[in-house]
């Protein structure tokens, strides 16, 4: 199973570093690299030292993975089928696991990865740019959360993504759903918080400064875990060869 | 270890209430080239999801190389290559990726992967290009790769539907040789489709025809031809009036008569006698200058039998 796996995750990061069409090939490479020079030189540069200390910057690095994650991740099922490569593979001897399993870890890696790199990235602009002599970095409990939590927020982009991608009669309407799932996960959140009364707000606030970090980040982390479960369970009994054949 | 790399037996699937493949019955021996011809929508890529597995029968029970396609799918997509109805190659992918990721997914080591595939892309002169993305070639060239991705893990069973679609003339010949020194010498089985019934007739050892999902006859080219043998005489010569045509149609024995630029296609009930036929004809003031009885290609023969087909489901 997990050669099946790798040789699923070689065939999709050969196609994402790609990228599936003249026109992806621009948008994944100039949304790849705006997000680098964003996450990791921009917004370093103009929140100074606070960058490494303000536990707030952890929400920068949600958005991230499941950006570049449903830029790609339609693409996985519905792509195919448009293409004609999907009953072909389907015809092979891969295992239905291998080839959901290895469609998610390729995206996954792929938003994680360059979440990582702008990570890297923004401590080094950091510690040029306000460094003066000691090494600023996060602290542990705030770096593992980042790595952490970004890691659960690719996974939960990928695994939603395959499921949108699995369901969709087309590309297009796949990438018109997971556009409106970023809207809704991150968007609607802020503007909630911009039409809630200003006292509940406030009550808002005082109980997460009173809070323990880790006890957050454990529990958001726990969230996150086990949505990522249960979507990567439905698309798992959503992935059948009869029923991808006759979609 | 069973003798037959297919038998089907009383296979139905239906789509909606609707019946594509009806009670199918038939085995492939190991080793043959089996043609499956029918003509659009009859059944055939139906009938080839069904025996590789992606779909399962209505009812009814199909082993293909010795395998249940309900219970052990995976056994059978193990040991069997496919070229489906699209080619179904990655058009960012140059060639040589598409045919290292089948090789990777059948496992071959990496250096007989290498091999096969620089053998392989080789024989269809392809090797030259094969760091050039598949999106930019003709339809033949793709066709020409995908054959090769079926050909690559050296599959007991091929299932190939339209292999020679889109292929100029010499690289259809060329695949059609390499498809009978495959069977013939390397013992594989290969179920194809065709349209090209000449082609059927050429390479296959055995075919099937199978119209609207029901079979309808299963042979070697040679037994479906002589079945409708005798039935049929083509006479060759000039002055053939309509009213000569009138006429044999009109005669006890005579089913039908086709003009061809000076030949009359006469087809006839079993049994029927050609003398007296001849006899009118050259009392009818017609130059005959050859006779030939039963001279029915497979092409005809297929022909004839849709056409009956069709008439008995319209009776």
């Amino acid at each position: 199973m997990t050669a099946d796996i790798a040789t699923v995750l070689w065939k999709e990061w050969k196609e994402i570093l790609l990228f599936r069409s003249r026109a992806g090939r621009l948008g994944n490479a100039l949304s790849m690299i705006m997000l680098l020079a964003v996450f990791g030189i921009y917004l370093p540069l103009q929140s100074g030292p606070e960058w490494v200390t303000s536990p707030l910057m952890l929400a920068a690095w949600a958005w991230v993975p499941y950006l570049l994650i449903v830029g790609v991740i339609a693409d996985s099922f519905a792509g195919e089928r448009e293409r004609h490569t999907l009953e072909s593979l389907l015809a092979t001897r891969l295992p239905d696991r291998a080839i959901l399993i290895g469609k998610i870890v390729a995206a996954t890696s792929y938003g994680w990865g360059v979440a990582v790199a702008s990570l890297v990235l923004s401590l080094i602009t950091i510690n040029i740019a306000y460094g003066s002599g000691g090494l600023l970095i996060f602290p542990a409990p705030t770096l593992l959360a980042i790595l952490g939590l970004s890691l659960l927020i690719s996974t939960l982009a990928s695994s939603l993504g395959v499921l949108v991608s699995l369901r969709a009669s087309s590309l297009q309407q796949a990438q018109q759903r997971l556009s409106l799932s970023s809207i809704l996960l991150f968007v609607l959140p802020i503007f909630t918080l911009q039409v809630l009364p200003q006292t509940i707000v406030a009550s808002l606030a005082r109980a997460a400064a009173g809070a323990d970090l880790t006890t957050i980040y454990a529990a958001v982390g726990i969230v996150l875990l086990l949505l990522d479960l249960a979507l990567i369970f439905a698309a798992t009994a959503r992935f059948q060869r009869a029923r991808m054949i006759l979609d | 270890m069973p003798s037959f790399a297919i038998r089907m037996d009383g296979l139905p699937r239906d789509f909606d209430g609707l019946r594509a493949v009806d009670q199918v019955s038939l085995e492939v021996p190991k080793g043959h080239i089996f043609g499956f011809l029918g003509p659009n929508a009859a059944g055939k890529t139906t009938t080839i999801r069904l025996l590789l597995g992606l779909l399962e029968p209505s009812a009814g029970r199909a082993e293909v190389l010795g395998f249940d396609t309900r219970m052990e799918a995976d056994a059978i997509r193990q040991r069997s290559g496919a070229l489906l109805e699209h080619t179904g190659l990655y058009e960012r992918l140059t060639a040589e990726d598409n045919l290292e990721f089948h090789g990777r997914i059948y496992r071959m080591p990496a250096a007989e992967r290498r091999s096969r595939i620089q053998d392989l892309l080789t024989g269809i002169e392809l090797w030259d290009r094969r760091r050039e993305p598949v999106g930019k070639w003709s339809r033949g060239m793709k066709q020409k790769l995908a054959v090769a991705r079926a050909l690559l893990p050296r599959p007991e069973l091929i299932f190939l539907d339209e292999p020679t679609a889109g292929l100029d003339p010499i690289a259809a010949a060329a695949l059609r040789e390499d498809l009978v020194s495959l069977a013939s010498k390397d013992g594989v089985t290969l179920f194809l489709t065709t349209h090209n019934l000449s082609e059927a007739e050429k390479i296959c050892t055995r075919v099937g025809v199978i119209r609207r999902g029901v079979l309808l006859a299963v042979g070697s080219p040679a037994e479906l031809r002589s079945r409708r043998k005798g039935q049929q005489v083509e006479i060759v010569g000039r002055g053939a009036s309509e009213s000569l045509l009138a006429e044999l149609r009109s005669l006890p024995g005579v089913r039908a008569v086709d003009d061809q630029d000076g030949r009359l296609r006469i087809d006839l009930e079993t049994g029927a006698e050609i003398a007296p036929l001849v006899s009118r004809v050259v009392a009818a003031g017609m130059q005959v200058e050859e006779v030939h009885r039963g001279a029915e290609s497979l092409e005809e023969a297929f022909l004839a039998m849709v056409r009956e087909a069709g008439e008995e489901g319209q009776a």
